[in-house]
């Protein structure tokens, strides 16, 4: 029987940060150190900057970001992204609460019917219980809730081996899986 | 007109482990509405009831409106009047069938 | 029925162990009550008046004997004994104590059942209609269907925080048993003019604070695309359904804010979409799974069966029963029996542990060990000789269960209301008590009449399909109960609609039997309550009742 664990995209890089949240990322092919433009703040350029949506085109057209990000909050249309996908390093998905579910499709949107391949983090309240769904929707880079230990996050992603459903991950749903068992 | 002297009110929630209705004694939770106390300060209630989440030991609590018959609270509403009794279509069943 | 082969254990194992040590974390402080309570529900642990409450689902309404077995055990060992059926084919334990859920939860899993997403803001129970793979009327068996569904929707990453709960029902039938337009998707198999066999997709239907019935958003979905296009219609709820307002975050306020024809247009721009890179289980998935619901072994019978016929000629209790609770079956010399719930006096829906523990052993001499549950919350052996129905009559009588009463005037939904449920505001139970006693003797002439009783607006009491809708509201602390006519949970889906103001317990009960008494003098010939109503209005009920 195959084994689907959770694709890892490159070597996991794992990040002890100041502020005591741990921050997971799958992948090891961009940077970790971004900056964020509030909407009030002067747009500055830089090595890796995040802008919301509403100041996306302002940051295209500027040549001194070397690394683009966005921020999508809930109920933004990340397709309106798809012109720009090969512009963009990073797409943050904001979960203010954990009850607002609209990210996961658009983390799907993006991997399934996009084919973004760049980094997709989840931002907000990222707590334990949701992260395995999140990482299933293509989100491959986790700023976790400070409340969520390293241990608790690895378990909550390594608990199930199994999965019902093909979504934004690679893992195989049982369907296929029981083809070949 | 005017307004009616506001009834008298008492503190419940559901054990956090058992999900029993328990009321606030005064100095703890008990399962006995007989032994519950009067609220006197709204104010301490709440941070009262908030302490007592945080310390795991209760969830829901909140305050609710008795009259004092023989000196024993009675709610009320009938909501927390089934809650302190049972079912009231299985008398053989909660804290009036004795359990 | 469904087997779970080792990948199905694996999954509802883990989950098991998820849960315990959520409990574990809830328990030492590492989970804060807000935390952890969408965590509970989505494991169908509720808290309510008394205690925790765990909600099982019995997916697409099939028991096994052995698992209606287990049941019995955990109200025997977890609870006080008895354990309620509820309108969504599921079963609910009133006094669960937090710490022993767990292991409950792994007893459950012993027998391949679980309490996933029986609460929360996800894909609910998949329900269907209890008669599936006995009557003759469905052009195919619904079961494999709604377990491809349930499979599909267990543990769905996308769809887990949805702006609300979302309740799928099937039927492969035309008489609908399984109230599917009153569900957020209803889905009815059915072979068009071409011959082909294919779904027709209702949605945006249900009850609670805005009752609306489901509307055809497509005529006919092969069976192909049966995932794809339901995933389409989840995708566009989850991102563009209301979640500023609980009372507005269903998908039917969507559809009613929208328009059906903008919805059907974002769905099919949904659907093309994900049919780029959408999966469907493959066919020999669905072979896999149909296999196990073929037919059990059926006799050859021939018929008349005169052992059954001339008991019911000599025995008129068992023949009124045999009208009643007895239906026919695809095979001949087979019936499909109905075991009310619903004695008079007792509590619809409820059953004890002794009582599970012997329709268990019935079904298992009786009906291939099969069991299902219906959403009138009685309880079925699909598939009884007709040879074995006069003796499985005498068991039921023993033990309480022969009511008689199907469909009647005391066969009466009600929701569990303000006995046991945090969110009622008024009692249910005791006012369907009430209504049984007093119409009981009259109800074989009345005929056909469903009375529904919800305690709350969220009408789990399905008020609103009533033909007699009682909805508890609470009006200045007291219990008070509106009376509503005409509605409907079958093919002829209907909302009910209020006759006027409300009444106290008492009140109510004398009402309903004023209509009734209404009703039986202006009825023509058989007509059921609902057509009369249908044919003279509120009018003549009003003066009854009010005049």
């Amino acid at each position: 029987m195959a084994n689907p664990s959770i694709e890892r995209r490159g070597a996991e890089e794992k990040l002890h940060l100041a502020n005591n949240s741990y921050h997971l990322r799958f992948r090891s092919d961009a940077k970790l150190g971004w900056a964020y433009v509030p909407d009030d703040a002067q747009m500055t350029g830089g090595d890796a900057i995040t802008v919301s949506l509403s100041r996306f085109q302002e940051a295209l057209t500027r040549n001194d970001i070397t690394h683009l990000g966005v921020r999508i909050l809930p109920g933004e249309d990340v397709r309106l992204l798809q012109p720009y996908l090969a512009r963009i390093s990073l797409v943050e998905l904001a979960f203010p609460t954990f009850r607002d579910g609209r990210n996961y499709s658009s983390a799907r949107i993006l991997r399934e019917q996009l084919s973004y391949t760049g980094e997709i983090r989840a931002i907000g309240q990222v707590l334990a219980d949701q992260l395995f769904f999140m990482v299933r929707c293509g989100i491959d880079a986790l700023d976790l809730d400070p409340s969520v230990t390293h241990a608790a996050a690895d378990a909550a992603l390594s608990r199930f081996k199994y999965v019902y459903q093909a979504a934004g991950d690679a893992r195989r749903p049982v369907w296929d899986a029981r083809l070949s068992s | 007109m005017t307004k009616p002297e506001p009834l008298p009110r008492i503190l419940n929630a559901n054990d956090l482990a058992t999900g029993d209705v328990v009321y606030w004694s005064g100095s703890k939770w008990t399962r006995h509405i007989a032994e519950a106390e009067m609220i006197a300060d709204n104010d301490a209630a709440d941070a009262l009831g908030k302490t007592e989440m945080a310390a795991r030991r209760v969830v829901d609590v909140y305050p609710f409106e008795v009259n004092f018959e023989n000196g024993v609270p009675v709610p009320a509403r009938y909501r927390e009047r089934v809650r302190s009794l049972g079912p009231s279509v299985r008398l053989d069943l909660g804290k009036q069938a004795g359990e | 029925m469904y087997k779970y082969d080792d990948f199905d254990h694996a999954i509802v194992n883990a989950r098991v162990d998820e849960f315990r040590d959520q409990v574990a974390r809830r328990v030492a402080g590492e989970l804060s009550e807000d935390a952890f309570k969408p965590l509970r529900l989505m494991n169908g642990l509720y808290l309510q008046l008394h205690a925790y409450m765990l909600r099982v689902a019995i997916p697409y309404g099939t028991l096994s004997a052995d698992q209606l077995r287990m049941l019995a055990h955990i109200a025997r060992s977890y609870d006080k004994n008895y354990a309620h059926f509820t309108t969504r084919q599921n079963i609910q334990y009133n006094w669960i104590k937090l710490a022993e859920a767990p292991d409950l939860l792994a007893d459950l899993a012993r027998v391949e059942m679980q309490a996933i997403q029986t609460s929360g803001n996800c894909i609910r129970n998949i329900t269907t209609d209890q008669f599936a793979g006995a009557t003759a009327e469905e052009v195919a068996d619904p079961r494999p269907y709604a377990e491809l569904l349930r499979q599909y929707s267990t543990f769905h990453p996308e769809f887990s925080f949805l702006p609300r709960k979302f309740k799928i029902a099937l039927t492969a039938a035309p008489h609908d048993r399984a109230a599917i337009k009153l569900h957020d998707i209803g889905l009815e198999l059915y072979k068009n003019a071409t011959g082909d066999i294919g779904w027709r997709v209702f949605v945006g239907g249900g009850m609670g604070r805005t009752p609306i019935i489901g509307k055809v958003l497509r005529e006919f979905l092969p069976q192909a695309y049966f995932l794809g296009y339901i995933e389409a219609i989840m995708r566009v709820y989850n991102r563009y359904g209301r979640r500023d307002n609980i009372y507005k975050a269903r998908i039917k306020i969507l559809v009613h804010e929208l328009g059906l024809e903008e919805f059907h247009r974002q769905v099919d721009a949904e659907w093309a979409d994900i049919q780029k890179t959408f999966a469907e289980p493959p066919a020999v998935e669905l072979e896999r799974i149909s296999a196990f619901f073929v037919n059990p072994t059926f006799e050859t019978i021939a018929t008349p069966v005169a052992i059954y016929d001339d008991a019911r000629k000599t025995n008129p209790a068992f023949d009124h029963w045999v009208e009643r609770n007895v239906c026919a079956h695809k095979q001949q010399g087979y019936s499909i029996v109905t075991i009310s719930l619903k004695a008079v006096g007792e509590i619809p829906g409820d059953a004890s542990a002794d009582q599970m523990d012997t329709i268990a052993a019935l079904a298992d001499q009786y009906s291939f060990s099969d069991v299902r549950v219906t959403h009138e919350q009685n309880l079925v052996l699909p598939h009884v000789r007709q040879i074995d129905l006069f003796a499985l009559w005498e068991k039921l009588k023993d033990i309480g269960l022969a009511s008689d009463n199907v469909g009647l005037a005391s066969d009466i939904i009600a929701c569990p209301g303000m006995d046991y449920c945090s969110l009622a505001n008024a009692r249910s139970i005791p006012i369907a008590q009430d209504i049984a006693k007093r119409l009981a003797p009259i109800e074989r002439s009345t005929g056909e009449l469903k009375i529904k009783i919800s305690g709350c607006i969220n009408a789990c009491g399905h008020h609103h399909a009533g033909h007699i809708g009682i909805l508890g509201v609470d009006k200045k602390g007291e219990e008070n109960y509106q009376l509503s006519l005409g509605g409907s949970a079958a093919e002829d889906t209907t909302l009910s609609t209020i006759l006027g103001p409300g009444f106290d317990a008492d009140g109510v009960v004398n009402a309903v039997e004023k209509i009734v008494a209404c009703f039986n003098t202006i009825k023509r010939d058989n007509e059921r309550f609902l057509d009369t109503y249908r044919r003279v209005g509120t009018a003549p009920f009003k003066e009854a009742v009010y005049g």
